[in-house]
């Protein structure tokens, strides 16, 4: 079956490209602004079409444990949250992580903390990119803007998990989960047989043949000069990452003398923002990191010997501005907007912000 | 009699099974687990399903079976065995998927992946090493240990009224629609490993049979943690263990 162009909210996206990527599993548990993903699943009954599984389990923590036990076979499996849940699945995690194991795990951002709101927000960004986890493991981040690269982002993500044997998060908020738009979805791609399964992944617990040794999926090594090469390996693994998959992508930057920097929906609200300062004859471009790890440091060095100030707008109290901070190293006035607790910003906000922080500063 | 002549294949009672390896086990002398580790070993080749096994291992002393027995293994964090084995089995449904789990893992913080992996009656066997205490960390109280029996975290023994009481967790597994035998063995006499074994054989039929879970509780010494030898641990465990947690089946559909 070719590419089909349906409207589709985010998260029911997400479901259908699942089926579509050649998923063999999703393992998930309610919440909202996410239950979709799991529901869309559900009445798609693709294990009668594609043999994908699905299941809802007792809890995020049994959730993504299933996932870390499909992972573990060699299978691409994956699990979705909002927020308070992913923080309950931050153990299994990082077990996937000091595992090498491949996985897709999908965070529908809602406000916190505690409980919080069920009203979108962008406030695990640290989480996310920072650890969140025990240990020294990092999280290969997307950060989808629209419906369309919601859908994208599963099989870009499975193949980023496969390639470099890592979990993967695609990182949206509720605004993008539940906003329709009209979405190409991805053609069917096959699941894998036993047979490629066990030569792409030679690694997987798929039962031990007589002529080869027994794979052991763990993360545990209590001898601590293995323990150091496990991490050094991989550090390594990550250096990888940094230098060949940052994404992003430039709006209007070319003469700009301004930027903005926003990621997901509001980078969507932050084009707005560049037409009307064009309108007023300010030269404001937006930055718009599409992975969150590995954070697109360079670009937005190179940008601080260009433009004279630049704005971090987030759904947060300003946390990957600290991010840009680095990377621009002191050259120019980086300031951050946000707004809390489930509000969303009007183009009109964000640049009074722009112009009272930066180029009236 | 010279050496020889004794060691014959008719004279032999005891071999190593293949699956099991050379590698020196951490387990104390006396402790249980190297018996059942031999019992699964044996049944997986003896079913022939050495290369179709999936073994969970969990948090605790036997974290490291993954060490002894020359099969493809999973090693959960602490608890969740249960929910990594209902994937693995789900995505492999022709392969053998049992988990290995002590008291602590299994009837304390994996108490809701226990239950609701047995419910759905998953096709999978959960191995249950019960020997009343944390062993790994040392003899710390666990959700099984007897009342009036101390630990280092219980130095006065097990108070009802501080602690709780000790969690008949294999009981609550029968009651469940997904459980098809729930079972509870030992491997103190040479009789009962012989029985276990026949249980545990009868544990991996049922799995590959699809007809739901399958536990089997093995009541199991722990002579560091109880601070005595491993001749006066079996002692103990007769006297103290078994009127609480009484060998025999719970369920078996089979029988009933």
């Amino acid at each position: 079956m070719s590419e089909e162009i349906k409207l589709l909210k985010g998260n029911e996206a997400i479901a259908h490209a699942a089926i579509r990527s050649g998923a063999d599993g999703y393992f998930g548990y309610p919440i909202t602004p996410q239950s979709e993903i799991l529901e869309t699943l559900m009445a798609e009954m693709p294990w009668e079409t594609t043999g994908m599984v699905v299941l809802q389990a007792e809890s995020e923590v049994a959730a993504i444990n299933m996932v870390y036990g499909g992972a573990a076979t060699g299978k691409r499996v994956m699990t979705s949250s909002s927020s308070p849940g992913i923080s309950l699945k931050l153990e299994g995690i990082s077990y996937l992580a000091g595992a090498d194991l491949p996985c897709l795990i999908v965070n529908i951002m809602r406000g916190g903390p505690g409980l919080g709101t069920i009203q979108p927000s962008q406030a695990d960004y640290f989480q996310t990119v920072k650890g969140g986890g025990h240990g020294d493991y990092r999280l290969i981040t997307l950060a989808p803007s629209s419906v369309q690269e919601m859908a994208d982002f599963v099989t870009l993500g499975f193949d980023l998990a496969f390639k470099y044997a890592n979990p993967v998060m695609i990182l949206a908020d509720g605004i993008v989960g539940q906003m329709m738009e009209k979405v190409t979805l991805p053609p069917f791609q096959k699941r894998r047989t036993e047979e490629e399964l066990r030569k792409e992944n030679p690694w997987a617990a798929q039962g031990k043949p007589a002529d080869r040794k027994p794979n052991v999926i763990t993360s545990l090594e209590l001898d601590p000069a293995v323990m150091e090469e496990n991490n050094n390996r991989f550090q390594a693994k990550y250096k990888k990452i940094e230098e060949n998959e940052v994404r992003y992508e430039e709006f209007m930057c070319d003469d700009a003398e301004y930027l903005l920097v926003a990621f997901g929906s509001s980078a969507r609200i932050c084009q707005k923002v560049v037409e009307l300062a064009r309108e007023e004859g300010i030269k404001l471009g937006l930055l718009r990191p599409i992975t969150l790890w590995p954070f697109p440091t360079q670009a937005i060095a190179a940008y601080a010997n260009k433009v004279k100030g630049m704005l971090s707008v987030e759904l947060n109290a300003g946390q990957m501005v600290e991010d840009i901070r680095l990377a621009v190293n002191g050259k120019i006035k980086v300031e951050h907007y946000g707004r809390l607790g489930g509000i969303i910003f009007t183009p009109d906000e964000i640049l009074d912000a722009l112009k009272e922080k930066i180029i009236n500063a | 009699m010279e050496l020889n002549e004794i060691i014959k294949p008719e004279n032999l009672v005891h071999t190593k099974p293949r699956l099991m390896n050379n590698n020196s086990m951490h387990y104390c002398p006396g402790c249980s687990h190297g018996v059942i580790h031999k019992l699964i070993a044996e049944v997986i080749d003896e079913m022939g399903l050495a290369e179709k096994t999936i073994g969970v291992s969990p948090v605790g002393c036997a974290v490291f079976a993954y060490n002894y027995l020359d099969i493809d293994w999973i090693e959960a964090a602490h608890g969740r065995a249960p929910a990594v084995a209902t994937a693995a089995k789900r995505l492999n449904p022709d392969k053998m998927v049992f988990t290995y789990q002590g008291d602590g893992d299994l009837a304390a913080i994996g108490t809701a992946e226990t239950i609701h992996a047995a419910n759905r009656g998953e096709n999978i066997v959960i191995v249950f090493v019960n020997n009343a205490i944390y062993g790994m960390t040392g003899g710390q109280m666990a959700p099984t240990t007897l009342e009036g029996m101390p630990t280092s975290t219980t130095p006065y023994g097990r108070n009802i009224e501080l602690n709780g009481h000790p969690l008949k967790i294999t009981n609550l597994l029968a009651q469940l629609e997904g459980t098809c035998l729930v079972t509870r063995q030992s491997v103190h006499t040479a009789a009962a490993v012989k029985k276990a074994k026949k249980m545990l054989r009868k544990a991996f039929e049922n799995a590959m049979n699809k007809k739901g879970t399958s536990i089997v509780e093995f009541v199991s010494t722990c002579s560091s943690g109880w601070k005595t030898t491993p001749a006066k641990a079996n002692d103990w465990m007769v006297e103290n263990m078994f009127p609480f947690y009484p060998l025999g089946d719970l369920k078996n559909i089979e029988e009933a």
